[in-house]
């Protein structure tokens, strides 16, 4: 793990949108937002530097990042499978698609394989309810996914 | 100019997953091919709400209902249907109880909906606030500024008799008068879209179809309370809703309709988004202010109540999506109209988001006091499968089952609640006979103990121990008292969590225990699970009359652990079977059974 202290170059993106916020209540879930679409988790070297810049304290930005599952610690795969939970692909299956893949992956839930390609996890409730079961990777929506289309999906997402 | 047909896509975030996007381009490409793009417009709409046969298609002016259209069908729809004039057949619904050429108002699916919250879901381009205007939009708008005193506004919605569509059902028009009357300022309003029931996602689609009904209810809540700025609490998991609020906000803002001096009226309103991020509870109202406040999204003890101390502890008026999209139309065509819809003490429709083992799955909208079985069996075409029905479970995490002799009750408020469910924010899943109850109880509370935000002990020591006492269910090897016991956490939980949350976690559980006891009996006096779904309590065999040695079964074991001859009975070694149910799905021949 690092340790790094001194401070760390964020990102233009990021900078413009802090200085955008600062000054406005309530901004800490949404500069997190930001930190996560620029670097696809939060890294503790930004952390530390967002309570420098924000004076707020590390402690306070961690409770919560560890509060809200939607902000990850450790960097995801390239490509990011989500398999919906919610109760009616729970009904439908959901949780054989999730075992299937943690067979064909050889990673278990909420882990990024070796190769840092793919990594797994489970969600409540994409909103599709009507297509369950559900999967997606990245931003793409895979309805009434059977077991056996799962090779190909993950074959076509390997390749790009 | 005038079109002479329209196109109408569906660009929900369902249809969108089956290549929707495509389709609408493969039409502007083909209605040019052919020569007539000045004639038929294209339009991208929200959400048909029958997803089970999307991606949806809807020609009119005929009213042509395509389902489950390839985005290389579009060349034969432009070559056939806009350019000769003749249906293209195959791709029509067909339902059980019509010919190939429905219409719309043939399908049953429609038939016995009425679509207030729902109006313009399918019907206009959401990305353009013009359509919206054009189907009365900001009308309401327009009479609350200039025509309407604030206690006018509050008293139409009084005479509405619109309740909260968030959960508990409280009367929108108290909230308003509430936060109207606190002497403090600023004041805010609060659009809550933290949709996290699992099973739900109406109002997902209300925003993807129809962002602008909710500015506009939000501005008549800021002009009639005095407020002059509004946050919408959204998930971030929506992105494509996220997106179309982005675009209705700037369109709003270009023609006036929001920002300073709204229509000449000398009353300003802003609308700023703030994204939620995965948490159950931030659907709680306390916990929902402090997520937006930047915090975690602990609930506080109430009262106070939001509408006196709420954002920055300052009064707010705080309603959910689908409270928000009746607003305007109460305004437009009166408390009076509205209150004729529904039941005595629930008036208007609900949105259901009907799932689940059912053969028509989408959103549904209904008058409130239709019975669960016309939803379940004249809209939602019956269970899929053939199988029988068991029971629907409506409310999500915080609701209850209600089983097969009740589908004739009215749904309203009371009812559902009496029947030990609620009416939450409008999940209806439907369970068939091998959806085991124990099953279902731990799945929810599964998940409320992984929402539980840990504030206050019932909550959170109560919803572990009761998921301790499933899981032994679960497992064979628990015993009469531990159900005992689990009525009496059940009970302190509901009595003395801080929350709604914490109050309502039990109910998945009481209610299964109510209705299927004799279920539980059979796991903890049986050790069998009489739906197959409880691994610990399942063996899978082979019956050596019916197996023809194909060894399809022994190919598609995971763990190779069914041996046999070519052309003899095969055997599963059951010390090494880890259950996975991969031999009974595959056998052609009925020959591996679970008991």
């Amino acid at each position: 793990m690092t340790t790094a202290t001194e401070p760390v170059k964020l990102t233009a993106g990021l900078q413009q949108f802090i200085a955008e916020w600062k000054d406005r209540p309530g901004n800490l879930i949404m500069i997190l937002h930001k930190v996560q679409e620029e670097y696809g988790y939060v890294p503790r070297p930004v952390a530390i530097q967002l309570s420098k810049e924000l004076d707020v304290p590390l402690a306070k930005i961690y409770g919560v990042i560890t509060f809200y599952h939607f902000f990850k610690l450790r960097k995801p795969g390239k490509n990011k499978i989500s398999v919906c939970l919610g109760t009616a692909c729970y009904l439908k299956g959901g949780e054989d698609l999730l075992h299937e893949l943690e067979t064909l992956l050889g990673t278990g839930v909420n882990s990024t394989t070796d190769d840092g390609i793919f990594s797994i996890e489970a969600v409540r409730c994409v909103g599709c309810c009507g297509l369950a079961p559900v999967l997606m990777v990245n931003h793409e929506v895979y309805g009434k996914v059977k077991k056996d289309q799962l090779a190909d999906i993950l074959a076509k997402h390997r390749e790009s | 100019m005038a079109f002479k047909s329209y196109v109408l896509v569906c660009g929900g975030t369902a249809c969108q997953s089956s290549k929707s996007d495509e389709i609408y381009k493969n039409f502007i490409t083909e209605l040019e091919a052919a020569g007539i793009k000045e004639d038929v417009q294209v339009v991208k709409t929200g959400c048909f709400g029958f997803c089970e046969k999307g991606p949806i298609v809807k020609v009119l002016p005929d009213e042509s209902f395509y389902v489950e259209v390839n985005p290389t069908d579009a060349k034969e729809i432009v070559a056939e249907h806009l350019v000769k004039g003749r249906q293209v057949k195959r791709l029509l619904y067909q339902g059980e109880e019509t010919k190939k050429h429905a219409k719309v108002e043939d399908i049953a699916f429609y038939q016995k909906q009425f679509r207030i919250v729902l109006r313009n879901c399918g019907v206009i381009n959401p990305e353009d606030i013009n359509e919206y205007i054009a189907r009365d939009g900001y009308a309401a708008l327009e009479k609350v500024l200039f025509e309407m005193t604030p206690d006018q506004v509050i008293n139409e919605l009084k005479i509405s008799g619109l309740r909260g569509r968030g959960g508990a059902g409280f009367p929108t028009w108290l909230k308003w008068n509430f936060t109207k009357q606190v002497n403090d300022s600023p004041k805010y309003i609060v659009c809550n879209a933290d949709e996290g029931d699992p099973g739900a996602y109406m109002d997902r689609s209300t925003i993807e179809g129809d962002p602008h009904s909710i500015l506009e209810a939000m501005i008549i809540a800021g002009k009639t309370i005095g407020s002059n700025k509004g946050y919408i609490y959204i998930r971030a998991e929506y992105p494509l809703a996220i997106h179309r609020l982005d675009i209705a906000i700037k369109q709003a803002k270009e023609l006036g309709l929001l920002g300073k001096d709204i229509l000449g009226s000398g009353f300003d309103f802003d609308i700023e988004l703030r994204l939620g991020a995965g948490a159950f509870v931030c659907g709680e109202e306390t916990a929902l202010l402090a997520s937006i406040e930047g915090e975690r999204g602990m609930p506080k003890p109430r009262p106070p109540f939001p509408a006196v101390k709420g954002l920055w502890q300052k009064p707010t008026v705080i309603n959910n999506v689908e409270t928000w999209a009746n607003i305007p139309v109460i305004i437009l065509r009166g408390g009076a109209w509205f209150a004729n819809i529904g039941t005595e003490k629930s008036k208007g429709t609900k949105v259901f988001a009907l799932t689940g083992k059912i053969r028509n799955s989408g959103l549904v909208e209904v008058p409130m006091g239709t019975t669960l079985r016309e939803i379940i069996y004249d809209i939602g075409g019956g269970i899929i499968n053939g199988k029988k029905f068991k029971a629907v479970q409506t409310g999500g995490p915080s609701g209850g089952v209600i089983t097969a002799e009740y589908l004739d009750t009215p749904i309203d408020y009371e009812n559902l609640q009496k029947l030990g469910s609620i009416m939450g924010s409008g999940g209806m899943i439907v369970m068939d006979e091998d959806d085991c109850m124990v099953d279902i109880a731990k799945f929810y509370l599964g998940f409320t103990v992984d929402e539980s935000c840990g504030k206050c002990a019932p909550c959170r020591v109560g919803g572990r121990q009761l998921l301790n006492y499933l899981d032994k269910i679960s497992k064979g090897k628990a015993t009469r008292d531990d159900i005992t016991k689990m009525r009496q956490i059940g009970n302190a939980m509901k009595r003395a969590s801080l929350c709604g949350l914490g109050q309502t976690a039990p109910n998945p559980v009481l209610s299964t225990l109510t209705y299927f006891e004799k279920e539980y009996l059979a796991h903890i006096d049986d050790r069998t699970c009489p739906a197959g779904k409880c691994k610990d309590l399942i063996t899978y065999s082979i019956l050596p009359e019916k197996c023809i040695g194909c060894g399809l079964c022994a190919r598609r074991c995971p763990v190779n652990c069914i041996t046999g001859e070519k052309r003899q009975p095969h055997v599963i070694d059951r010390s090494a079977c880890i259950k996975c149910g991969e031999c009974y799905s595959v056998c052609k021949f009925g020959a591996v059974v679970r008991k």
